[in-house]
């Protein structure tokens, strides 16, 4: 396969996964606010902080309420992981693509992007919004049914699913990130149990993950757990551990996989080391943000390995 | 209500689907009678569905304006352009007869030039030529054929005959608009296609693979085949990436390939180096190699040249092969046939007058406001005059160019281009002018594909049909209708 090819799946697997957690982050957010008691004071600027986009958006907003963060997050094109950027990244990618992905993976990106041009506005509005960003998540999943049904097991699988996984990687520890940060707001006092519970149930929800954690894990909704889940359990297809095992294997079917697998193993490790401390305070947020450096890293050396082309 | 046929006056030209008013050919008798079967409110509904399809299918071509790249929706016309088999049978053979006896002409004048040795053609057309390549005599391509892809534009004039009026051997685009135009009539009107006996175009990506696969320096089961393009900001992309596509050849840009020590030319993958042993390249000659060619090029792969003369990569179509798209080049081809072929042309070309001849060239200047004026080496009809359209100072502009540089100009009537019926505006049908472009393959075979591509001139009276100047598309389809008749 050749490399510019593996890296434009890549990048679109990447941004396919961006959109759809994009949406599904604002959608939560509103009802996290609703239920939220009045003095959590906890705002929707905090979006733009776990995406790490504060430049961005201060260099072209002053007012940081609701209405700028979600057009910014969803429909604003200086902004690079907007949802509208990601779709047109994808339909770049797969435009270049057209002739690795199945066919008809190029018609449906295009009529998203285009259900998403032509009802931006609506889209926006609160009234519409939990409908548009519904159309979206559906559509993106609908894409990445199609590429699982359809695909080749072949290089360019590999590719989409390191994407795909690197991408669910780095979104996970945003959420959880998300919900520490939302966490030291809350004051201590009556309803502070009851905040808590909620902050981290949304953010479960935000990854479609409440149904699963409670199975698996038979407890209440609490840090600890919660925690433990999204970074170590090996069965949640949205749990670090478990995307890190899908880069594994699909590093060893790949050549000269041999350094990204190192690099992967040794990323498992550090997530070890990090749930061995039995409390998720602030300082967790440190480790987090080491992750996601690491994480970093790892993209870098995959893009060393198969797609440099002055190799 | 639906379309009143009986008011559809094509008036004094040669129309392709009627013969007289509300007397529809025998191909498209089947059409129009299905055609009266529409409300005005079916029509607009279909006409609808072709534009929303278009846009999720992403049919596009790129317009360059201000600097700027805009991807514009394919302008369609859901009003088919219906031919019958037996007159395109014998179109199709003159297709063939006429690019083999091109491949015969590059290929000798780029060895022997027997045919200015023999006064056939005289020798300053090639001297001339800005399409000749030097670097490439000598070499031998594999089965002697050097343009492999040809789009022919084929006109009909007011007696209804096919004329050739330009071969373009260099790089022709079109073909993908042509597959995708019945793509989309398929989703507008398929009850049609049950009730009329259409021949299918869809085989023509295979018949490409093939031409290219035969071209294969090594002697493997799978040859490396890959597509060349400039990059997505071409205006032609859209047709590199469905061509790829559909043959399941990479699609390349000149990055992604690198020529090795060993003169072979290699795909720069994940795995590391694959060797390439044949490339339909897109992009013109002098981009191919900035070795040899414009040094400052990124477009192309340094070295290129070499592995090509060395033997060790196939490149469609052979770069020199441009040499015989010229408009005094084409002014030859009926003699070139009777030269190398000992046959008559089957289809005739338009009647060209050529400036660099004293006689000719007085003709011309005499009569500019009645002929179209052409530049000899000009594509996608720029840089031309329309005499009849033309104001006084353009004429005088045009007298200055053609006596400063008598070769590179060319000029031939106007011609009165057949119409068909297309529709214009709420569920109107008005005649608009049209012509087809067919696209022939040569290399171990020849084949020529089942119609072409029509384009029309959207505009009344307009005679210029190109995309890039407000020009539309139809479906091409060829008709048996089983009785013989055209």
């Amino acid at each position: 396969m050749l490399s510019k090819v593996a890296e434009r799946i890549y990048w679109s697997a990447r941004y396919l996964e961006r959109a759809e957690s994009t949406a599904r982050l604002v959608s939560i957010y509103d009802k996290l606010l609703f239920d939220l008691p009045r003095r959590v004071n906890l705002g929707w600027y905090n979006l733009i902080v776990i995406n790490s986009l504060e430049d961005d958006f201060n260099q072209r907003y002053s007012n940081r309420d609701e209405r700028n963060v979600v057009k910014f997050l969803v429909g604003d094109d200086t902004n690079p992981c907007s949802i509208v950027n990601s779709l047109k990244a994808i339909r770049e990618n797969i435009r270049t693509t057209r002739d690795v992905v199945p066919a008809d993976t190029w018609e449906m990106v295009n009529e998203l992007s285009m259900f998403v041009q032509d009802n931006m506005a609506q889209g926006i509005n609160r009234s519409n919004r939990h409908e548009f960003l519904e159309t979206i998540i559906k559509s993106c999943q609908q894409i990445v049914g199609l590429l699982f049904v359809n695909m080749m097991r072949d290089e360019g699988w590999d590719m989409m699913r390191l994407g795909q996984n690197l991408e669910r990687a780095d979104m996970t520890t945003r959420n959880l990130d998300a919900a520490l940060a939302a966490m030291l707001q809350v004051e201590e006092d009556e309803y502070s149990v009851n905040s808590r519970q909620i902050i981290w149930g949304n953010m479960l929800r935000s990854l479609n993950a409440d149904q699963q954690f409670r199975r698996t894990m038979r407890s209440s909704i609490k840090g600890t757990p919660v925690v433990t889940f999204m970074m170590g359990d090996e069965q949640f297809p949205r749990s670090i551990s478990y995307c890190l095992n899908q880069i594994v294997a699909r590093c060893d079917h790949l050549p000269k996989g041999k350094d990204v697998i190192e690099c992967t193993k040794a990323i498992k490790e550090e997530i070890d080391r990090d749930l061995e401390a039995e409390e998720f305070g602030a300082e967790f947020r440190d480790d987090l943000n080491e992750l996601q450096v690491s994480l970093g890293e790892l993209h870098g050396l995959i893009q060393k390995t198969w797609f440099l082309s002055d190799q | 209500m639906s379309i009143e046929w009986k008011d559809y006056a094509p008036g004094e030209f040669y129309d392709e689907l009627f013969s007289a008013p509300g007397t529809p050919r025998e191909p498209a008798k089947a059409l129009i009678s299905y055609l009266e079967s529409f409300s005005d409110e079916d029509i607009n509904s279909r006409k609808t569905a072709a534009e929303s399809t278009i846009k999720e299918m992403g049919v596009s071509f790129t317009v360059y304006t201000e600097g700027e790249n805009i991807d514009r929706a394919w302008p369609f016309d859901i009003l088919p352009r219906v031919i019958s088999k037996q007159q395109w049978d014998k179109t199709a053979a003159g297709l063939k007869q006429r690019l083999k006896a091109l491949n015969m002409f590059i290929d000798d004048l780029y060895h022997d030039q027997n045919i200015i040795k023999d006064g056939i053609i005289p020798e300053f057309v090639l001297k001339q030529s800005t399409n000749y390549r030097k670097e490439c005599e000598g070499f031998s391509p594999p089965f002697g054929v050097w343009a492999h892809i040809c789009g022919t534009d084929l006109v009909r004039d007011g007696d209804g005959q096919f004329y050739v009026l330009e071969d373009n051997l260099r790089v022709p685009s079109g073909v993908s608009y042509m597959l995708e135009n019945r793509s989309i009539m398929k989703r507008v009107i398929p009850e049609v296609f049950e009730k009329v006996n259409i021949a299918p175009v869809g085989d023509y990506p295979e018949h490409l693979f093939e031409t290219l696969a035969e071209l294969s320096p090594r002697d493997v089961k799978k040859p490396v085949v890959v597509v060349l393009t400039p990059g997505i900001f071409n205006s032609a992309y859209f047709e590199h990436s469905f061509l790829a596509q559909r043959m399941g050849a990479e699609l390349v840009e000149g990055s992604d390939l690198v020529v090795g020590e060993d003169e072979c030319v290699y795909m720069k993958t994940i795995a590391g180096l694959e060797r390439v042993d044949v490339i339909y390249r897109r992009i013109d000659d002098m981009f191919l190699d900035p070795e040899v060619f414009h040094p400052d090029s990124v477009l192309g792969v340094p070295g290129l040249m070499r592995a090509w003369k060395a033997g060790n990569v196939a490149l469609a179509n052979a770069p020199g092969a441009g040499v015989a798209d010229d408009k005094v080049v084409y002014a030859y081809v009926p003699q070139m046939i009777k030269y190398y072929l000992d046959e008559e042309p089957l289809i005739p070309n338009v009647e060209t007058y050529l400036c660099y001849d004293d006689e000719q060239r007085a003709y011309v200047l005499d009569n500019l406001d009645k002929l179209v004026v052409k530049p000899a080496n000009e594509s996608g009809g720029y840089g031309m005059l329309i005499g009849p359209h033309s104001t006084k100072k353009e004429r005088e502009h045009f007298a200055e160019l053609i006596k400063a540089n008598p070769r590179n100009y060319i000029a031939q009537p106007t011609l009165a281009l057949s119409t068909a019926p297309t529709l214009v505006g709420k569920n109107k049908v008005e005649p608009r002018h049209l012509d087809l472009r067919p696209f022939v393959l040569q290399s171990r075979n020849s084949y020529v594909t089942t119609g072409g591509l029509t384009r029309v001139a959207m505009r009344k009276g307009s005679l210029v049909v190109n995309s890039s100047q407000g020009g539309g598309s139809k479906d091409t389809w060829i008709v048996d209708t089983g009785t013989g008749k055209d």
